[in-house]
C-alpha cells in the first residue's frame, strides 16, 4: 500500500458520532413520536436549504477527517518508511492548492505580489516593483489577458455547474414522477409550484447556487489564488476549507462530551431529589460560577506544559495539535454542561410527578428503568434543541478563544487562528482584508445554516410551540 | 315582557390549521332577552367557547376568523364594528368570566388594582377606589378593604372567581358571558358562585350567557337552554320544556347517561363513540353516527331547524314528512346488568389510623417547622368485590389516601393491611411483589400514559416489571385479551396515546391496571376529566369488570351522583379525616354530619321543582397545615356549638355500619 491510515483521537470520535447519528436516524424511523417532528422539519424549505449547506460543510469536514501517511519511496526491503507529515483526504484532493505557496501576501485573483520587492531586471539593473507571483496567474504571458482569462474560467465553471445541475435535477424529477406515478412534465410542474411535501424546489435552488459557486471556484483555483494568500504565502481558500473541520469538531464533540454528564446528572437530580439533588446542584453551581475563560486558559496552558515536557510521545505535529483540540473540546464540554443539566433537572422534577411515572411505580418498575424508559425519552426534545442551538455558539467560541490565544494549536487551521493572524494586518495600507473576510464568510455560512436548522428543529420538537 | 338584548344569526367561526379548516362554530343562531339566562350546553370540543369568543371578537388571530353571520346587540351589528369601536363595547356592554380563575388574574397586581383598572375602562367617574371596594363587597368577598390590597395567590379559588366577577361587573355590562365559571371549583364553592350570579342578576337585570357542560348547573341557573353539538345548536327550549320533554335524540341520551341512585344495578345509557372532528365537511346530520334513531335520510340531508312552539330542534324526526316515525325510547337501558353485584364478606383491605404528614421546611437549614396533615388518621375497610367511595372536596387529602395505601407516598403512621400483609412494615422488595394485587387508575387520562410509548409497551410494562405473563407471545396474547376486555380494537396495540380520545385513553389506563390481575383498584376521579356521555361508558365498564372479575374498588371522587350510582359504601372526608361513613343508602339518604348534608345539598339536581333545603356553606376549606382547633368543620358549620371549637368529636354509631363524628349526636355504642 502506498500509504497507511492514521486515526487521530478526534477522527475516531467523529466517526463514532457519525455512527450514532445514523443509528439514531434508524431508531427514529421506527418511532412515530420521533418521526413526526422530523417530518415537520423536512417540510420547511428554509430548514432544508440550511441542511444542504450544512451537509456541504460536513462533507468537507469528513474528507478532512480521514488521515493518512504516504510511504516514502526507496524504502529498504521489508521495512516501510512513511512521511513524517500526516495528510488528510482533503489535502490530497486539494494538493495543488496546498503546494502552490507564494512568498507572502497576495490579493484574491492577483498576478502580482502585495508588496514591492527589489527584483533584477533583464538589463541587469535592479528595480523596486511588484513581482509576478510564482503560481497565481503564472499561466499568462501577457498580464493584460488576465480579465479575459478570468471571464473564460468563470464561464467554464458556470457551464460545468449547469450540466451537473441539470443531471441532478432530472434525477430528482424522475424519482418524483415515479413516486407519484406522474408524467415527467407534470412532475416538473409540481416541482415548480412547490406542490410536494419535501421542498425540493428550495433544495434544488440551494444546490444550484452552491454548485455554481463551487464550480467557478474550482475552475478559477486552477490558475489563481481565489481568496488570496496569507503572510506565509499559503492559499487562504485552502486554509478556510481546512478550518471547517476544526469548527465542526468543536461544535459537535464538545456536545458529545457534555451530553452524558448533563443527561445523567440532570435526570438523577430531578428524579431522586433529596441529597442526590443537593450534591449535583452544588457541583454545577460551583462549576458555573468559575469564569469559563479562566478555566479554559488554565487547562490549555497546563496541557501545553505537558506537551512540552513529553515531546517524545508525539510522533507528528498533527498528533500534538489534535490532542490540544480534543482537550479544548473536553474543557469546553466540562464548562458548558451545567445549563443543560439545570434544564433537564427542572423538566425531570415536573415529569416525575406525572401520573404515568407514578403508574409505573405502582406497577413495580424499578428506578433505573423508570429513568431510562419514561424520563429520558421525554426530555430528549430538550437535549436535541440544546445541542443544535449550542453548536453555533461553540463554533463562535472557538474563534474567540483562538483569538485570545487559548484556542486550538497555532499550527492548526482554524477560523480563529485566521482572524488572529489577519488582526495585525488590518492597519496596513492598502488593507489586507481577504483573510478576515474569508474566515468570516465561511464561519458565517456555517453558523447561519446551523441556526436556521436549529430554529426549525426547535419549532418541531418544543411541545410549547406546538399548536 | 321579554325584550331581546342579543341576537346571533347564523354565526360561523372557522380556524385554519395545517390539517385543514376546523369549523368550530358552523351556523349558530340564538337570542338572549334582558335579565334572562341562556345556558349553552355541550360536550367539550363542540364549539361553545369559540362561540362566546366570537361574540366579543376575541377569536385567536390569525388562525381563527369569523366567516359569516350577524351578532346584533340592541340592533347594532357587532361584527361590522372596527376593533376600536369594539373595544368600547367590551366590558361596558358585554363582559366575560373564564373557567380558570387561577390564570385569569395577573399575579403581580393587587386585586384592587385590577378591579380599578376595569372600572377606569368602564366609567370616567371619580372615586374608583371606593367603588372597587364596594364591588368586592357586592360579590361577597369578606373584609373587602383588606382583600383590596392582596394578590391573587393570597386568595382561594372561589375568592378569585368572585374577584373576576367583580371585574366583569365593574362597568355594569348588559350581558355577562360566563365560560364554565364553576368547573374548576368544588361543589360547595360552585353553589356559592351560582347563588351569587343569581343574586347579581336579580339586582342588576343583566343577561347571562352561561356556557357549561354540566346539566346540574343548567338546571339550577338557566331560563333558556341551547344544546350545542359539533358546531351547531341542535335544540333550544326553556329549561322546563327541555327537562320535561327533550326532543333531540342527543339531549335525550345526555339525560339518560347521567348516573344517579335510581339507576343503581343497571347499566347506564351511553352515547356510542365520541364527538366527531370538526375538520370534516358534514353531509347529513352531525349526530347520525351516534344516534339510535338514525335512518337513511339522516346520513344524506342535513336536518332543518324546527321550532313549532318555541321549542326548537334540528332533527329529521320532526320533519312533517317523517311524522309518525317512532320517537319513543328505542333503547331503554341496554339491558340490566347480569347480576346485581353482591360483594364477598371477606375484608380485603383494612386501613386503620393512616396518617400522611408532609414536613414543611423553612430557612437556610431546611428545618422542619410544621407538617401538612394531608391525611390525619383515617380508617376504612374494603371487602372483596365491593366499592368504597371516598368523597370530599379538593384539597381534603383523598388522593393522598389512595397513594398512601399503594405506598406511592409513605404513610407517617397507621397500618394498611392488605389481604393479610401489613404493607407499611414490609420491605420495599416485598411490597413490589405485592403490587400486582392493587393498582391505580388516575384522574387525568392524558398525563397517565407515557406519550413516547406504544399502547402495547405501556400495557406490557407491569407484566415485565413483575415478571408475570410468561413468554413474549403469551404476553402479547394477554394484551390482546386485555384490550378486548376494555372494549378497544386489537389494532390499538401499535398506536400512540395521542391518537386516542380521553375516554379511550381511560380505557387503556384501566387495561394497564388490569394487566397484572389485581384484586383492588384505586380509582382516583377516573371520570372527572371526561364528558358526561363518555363518563357513562367508563362507569359501565368499571361496573362490568367488577361483576366479571370480582374487583374491589376504592373510588375517590367528588361527584356524589357517581357515588350514588356505583358505591356500596361511602366515606366522607374533610380535611384529612373521615367525618361520616356507612353504606351508600344510609349516608346518601340519611346524612348525619352537617358537612355531608351540605355536600348533598350543594349538588345541582336535574329533577326540577323538587324543593330541597339549601344549606350554604360559607368560606373555603382551611389549609391542612393549620387546621382549625376542635372539629375541623366548625368554622363553616351552620350548626356549630361552643364545644365544637374545643375538641375533635368522637364517632357516633347509628347502625353497625353507619357512623359520623359530630357533637350533634351523643356517642352511642353500636
Amino acid at each position: 500500500m502506498p500509504f497507511k491510515l492514521i486515526f487521530l483521537w478526534t477522527d475516531i470520535l467523529i466517526f463514532l458520532l457519525l455512527a450514532s447519528v445514523v443509528l439514531f436516524a434508524l431508531y427514529a424511523r421506527r418511532h412515530e413520536h420521533l418521526r413526526v417532528p422530523w417530518r415537520q422539519v423536512r417540510r420547511r424549505p428554509l430548514a432544508m436549504s440550511a441542511l444542504v449547506v450544512l451537509s456541504l460543510y460536513v462533507t468537507v469536514g469528513l474528507l478532512d477527517s480521514i488521515h493518512l501517511q504516504r510511504r516514502l519511496e526507496g524504502a529498504t526491503a521489508g521495512q516501510a518508511h512513511y512521511a513524517t507529515n500526516i495528510e488528510s483526504l482533503l489535502d490530497v484532493v486539494c494538493s495543488p492548492l496546498r503546494e502552490r505557496i507564494e512568498k507572502s501576501y497576495s490579493a484574491p485573483l492577483a498576478m502580482y505580489a502585495f508588496s514591492r520587492e527589489v527584483v533584477p531586471r533583464a538589463d541587469g539593473r535592479m528595480s523596486f516593483e511588484y513581482p509576478r507571483l510564482r503560481f497565481g496567474g503564472a499561466q499568462l504571458r501577457d498580464p493584460s489577458e488576465r480579465g479575459t482569462d478570468i471571464a473564460r474560467r468563470i464561464g467554464f465553471g458556470l457551464l460545468l455547474a449547469i450540466v451537473t445541475f441539470v443531471l441532478l435535477a432530472s434525477g430528482v424529477v424522475l424519482s418524483i414522477a415515479r413516486r407519484h406515478n406522474d408524467s415527467v412534465a407534470r412532475a416538473v410542474a409540481r416541482l415548480a409550484r412547490g406542490d410536494i411535501e419535501t421542498p425540493w424546489r428550495a433544495i434544488l435552488a440551494t444546490t444550484g447556487i452552491l454548485l455554481s459557486l463551487g464550480c467557478v471556484a474550482l475552475s478559477l483555483a486552477g490558475g489563481y489564488h481565489i481568496l488570496g494568500t496569507d503572510q506565509v504565502g499559503q492559499d487562504v481558500f485552502y486554509n478556510s476549507l481546512k478550518s471547517v473541520r476544526t469548527g465542526l469538531v468543536i461544535g459537535t464533540l464538545t456536545t458529545l462530551v457534555m451530553l452524558p454528564f448533563a443527561l445523567a446528572f440532570g435526570v438523577m437530580a430531578g428524579y431522586f431529589r433529596g441529597w442526590v439533588d443537593d450534591v449535583i446542584q452544588y457541583l454545577y453551581t460551583t462549576l458555573s460560577s468559575i469564569p469559563a475563560v479562566l478555566l479554559i486558559a488554565a487547562a490549555i496552558l497546563s496541557l501545553q506544559v505537558y506537551i512540552a515536557t513529553h515531546e517524545e510521545s508525539f510522533a507528528t505535529i498533527a498528533e500534538r495539535a489534535d490532542l490540544r483540540l480534543l482537550f479544548l473540546c473536553l474543557i469546553l464540554g466540562v464548562t458548558s454542561w451545567t445549563s443543560l443539566c439545570r434544564l433537564l433537572r427542572g423538566e425531570t422534577l415536573k415529569l416525575r410527578q406525572m401520573d404515568y411515572v407514578q403508574a409505573a411505580t405502582a406497577l413495580g418498575v424499578g428506578h433505573i428503568q423508570i429513568m431510562g424508559r419514561h424520563i429520558a425519552p421525554n426530555v430528549m426534545h430538550i437535549v436535541l434543541i440544546t445541542v443544535v442551538l449550542d453548536f453555533s455558539s461553540l463554533v463562535l467560541a472557538e474563534a474567540v478563544l483562538s483569538y485570545v490565544g487559548v484556542g486550538v494549536d497555532p499550527s492548526m487551521n482554524s477560523w480563529g487562528n485566521m482572524i488572529n493572524g489577519a488582526r495585525l494586518e488590518m492597519a496596513r495600507e492598502p488593507i489586507v482584508w481577504w483573510s478576515l473576510t474569508a474566515a468570516f464568510t465561511f464561519m458565517f455560512g456555517l453558523v447561519l445554516a446551523a441556526n436556521l436548522f436549529a430554529d426549525a428543529v426547535r419549532d418541531a420538537f418544543d411541545p410549547r410551540l406546538r399548536t | 315582557m321579554r325584550s331581546t338584548l342579543l341576537k346571533v344569526e347564523d354565526l360561523r367561526t372557522w380556524f385554519n390549521t395545517p390539517e385543514g379548516i376546523v369549523r368550530a362554530v358552523d351556523g349558530v343562531s340564538f337570542e338572549i332577552a334582558r335579565g334572562e339566562t341562556l345556558a349553552l350546553l355541550g360536550e367539550s370540543g363542540c364549539g361553545k367557547s369559540v362561540c362566546a369568543l366570537s361574540l366579543l371578537q376575541l377569536v385567536p388571530q390569525p388562525t381563527g376568523r369569523i366567516v359569516d353571520g350577524r351578532v346584533l346587540l340592541d340592533g347594532e351589528d357587532l361584527l361590522r364594528l372596527s376593533e376600536q369601536q369594539m373595544r368600547k363595547r367590551r366590558g361596558r356592554r358585554m363582559a366575560m368570566i373564564f373557567q380558570e380563575p387561577q390564570t385569569s388574574l395577573n399575579p403581580v397586581l393587587t386585586i384592587g388594582a385590577q378591579v380599578r383598572e376595569a372600572l377606569a375602562h368602564g366609567s370616567e367617574r371619580g372615586d374608583t377606589r371606593r367603588q372597587a371596594v364596594e364591588l368586592l363587597d357586592a360579590v361577597g368577598i369578606a373584609d373587602p378593604e383588606r382583600r383590596y390590597h392582596e394578590y391573587a395567590h393570597q386568595l382561594s379559588g372561589g375568592m378569585k372567581q368572585r374577584a373576576m366577577i367583580a371585574m366583569a361587573l365593574a362597568a355594569r355590562p348588559d350581558l355577562l358571558i360566563a365560560d364554565e365559571p364553576t368547573t374548576a371549583l368544588d361543589v360547595t364553592i360552585q353553589a356559592q358562585i351560582l347563588e351569587l350570579l343569581r343574586e347579581l342578576q336579580q339586582k342588576t337585570g343583566m343577561a347571562i350567557l352561561l356556557i357549561t357542560h354540566d346539566l346540574g348547573v343548567v338546571a339550577s341557573m338557566a331560563d333558556q337552554v341551547a344544546v350545542m353539538y359539533a358546531g351547531q345548536i341542535v335544540e333550544i327550549a326553556t329549561r322546563r320544556a327541555l327537562f320535561s320533554e327533550p326532543l333531540h335524540p342527543y339531549t335525550k341520551k345526555l339525560f339518560r347517561s347521567m348516573p344517579a341512585a335510581s339507576k343503581r344495578g343497571q347499566a347506564l345509557d351511553v352515547i356510542a363513540g365520541s364527538v366527531p372532528s370538526l375538520r370534516q365537511t358534514f353531509r347529513g346530520c352531525r349526530f347520525a353516527e351516534r344516534c339510535d334513531y338514525v335512518w337513511e335520510l339522516c346520513r344524506e340531508r342535513e336536518p332543518a331547524w324546527h321550532a313549532p312552539t318555541g321549542h326548537g330542534v334540528r332533527c329529521h324526526l320532526y320533519d312533517s314528512t317523517s311524522a309518525g316515525r317512532d320517537v319513543d325510547d328505542r333503547s331503554a337501558a341496554s339491558g340490566a346488568m347480569s347480576t346485581p353485584f353482591a360483594g364477598g364478606e371477606q375484608t380485603l383491605l383494612q386501613v386503620s389510623g393512616l396518617k400522611v404528614h408532609f414536613p414543611i421546611h423553612r430557612g437556610v437549614l431546611r428545618r422542619v417547622v410544621g407538617y401538612v396533615k394531608a391525611v390525619d388518621g383515617i380508617s376504612l375497610a374494603i371487602r372483596s368485590g365491593q366499592t368504597l367511595a371516598l368523597v370530599g372536596e379538593s384539597g381534603c387529602g383523598k388522593t393522598t389516601v389512595g397513594k398512601g395505601i399503594l405506598q406511592l407516598v409513605y404513610p407517617s403512621a397507621g397500618s394498611v393491611m392488605f389481604d393479610g400483609h401489613e404493607l407499611t412494615r414490609l420491605p420495599a422488595s416485598q411490597v413490589r411483589r405485592l403490587r400486582r394485587q392493587f393498582q391505580f387508575v388516575f384522574q387525568d387520562p392524558y398525563s397517565a400514559l407515557d406519550p413516547r410509548m406504544l399502547v402495547a409497551e405501556s400495557l406490557e410494562e407491569g407484566l415485565r416489571a413483575l415478571g408475570i405473563g410468561g413468554s413474549r407471545d403469551a404476553r402479547q396474547a394477554r394484551i390482546d385479551a386485555l384490550l378486548a376486555q376494555v372494549g378497544l380494537p386489537t389494532e390499538a396495540k401499535g398506536r400512540y396515546p395521542h391518537e386516542f380520545s380521553g375516554g379511550q385513553r381511560q380505557r387503556i389506563n384501566i387495561a394497564r391496571a388490569l394487566a397484572v390481575e389485581p384484586k383492588l383498584i384505586i380509582c382516583d376521579e377516573p371520570t372527572s376529566a371526561l364528558d358526561v356521555s363518555v363518563q357513562a361508558q367508563i362507569l359501565n365498564l368499571l361496573r362490568q369488570l367488577q361483576d366479571t372479575l370480582g374487583l374491589a374498588y376504592l373510588f375517590i371522587t367528588h361527584n356524589l351522583s357517581v357515588v350514588a350510582y356505583l358505591a356500596h359504601e361511602v366515606a366522607v372526608m374533610y380535611l384529612g379525616r373521615i367525618v361520616e361513613s356507612g353504606r351508600a343508602e344510609e349516608v346518601l339518604e340519611n346524612p348525619k354530619h352537617p358537612y355531608t348534608r351540605a355536600l348533598l345539598a350543594a349538588v345541582p339536581r336535574i329533577e326540577s321543582g323538587s324543593k330541597r333545603r339549601v344549606i350554604r356553606l360559607e368560606g373555603d376549606i382551611p389549609s391542612p397545615s393549620s387546621p382549625p382547633a376542635g372539629c375541623h368543620f366548625h368554622p363553616r358549620c351552620p350548626e356549630a356549638m361552643p364545644v365544637c371549637r374545643q375538641d375533635y368529636p368522637g364517632s357516633t354509631h347509628f347502625s353497625s355500619t353507619h357512623q359520623a363524628c359530630c357533637y350533634l349526636y351523643p356517642p352511642r355504642a353500636s
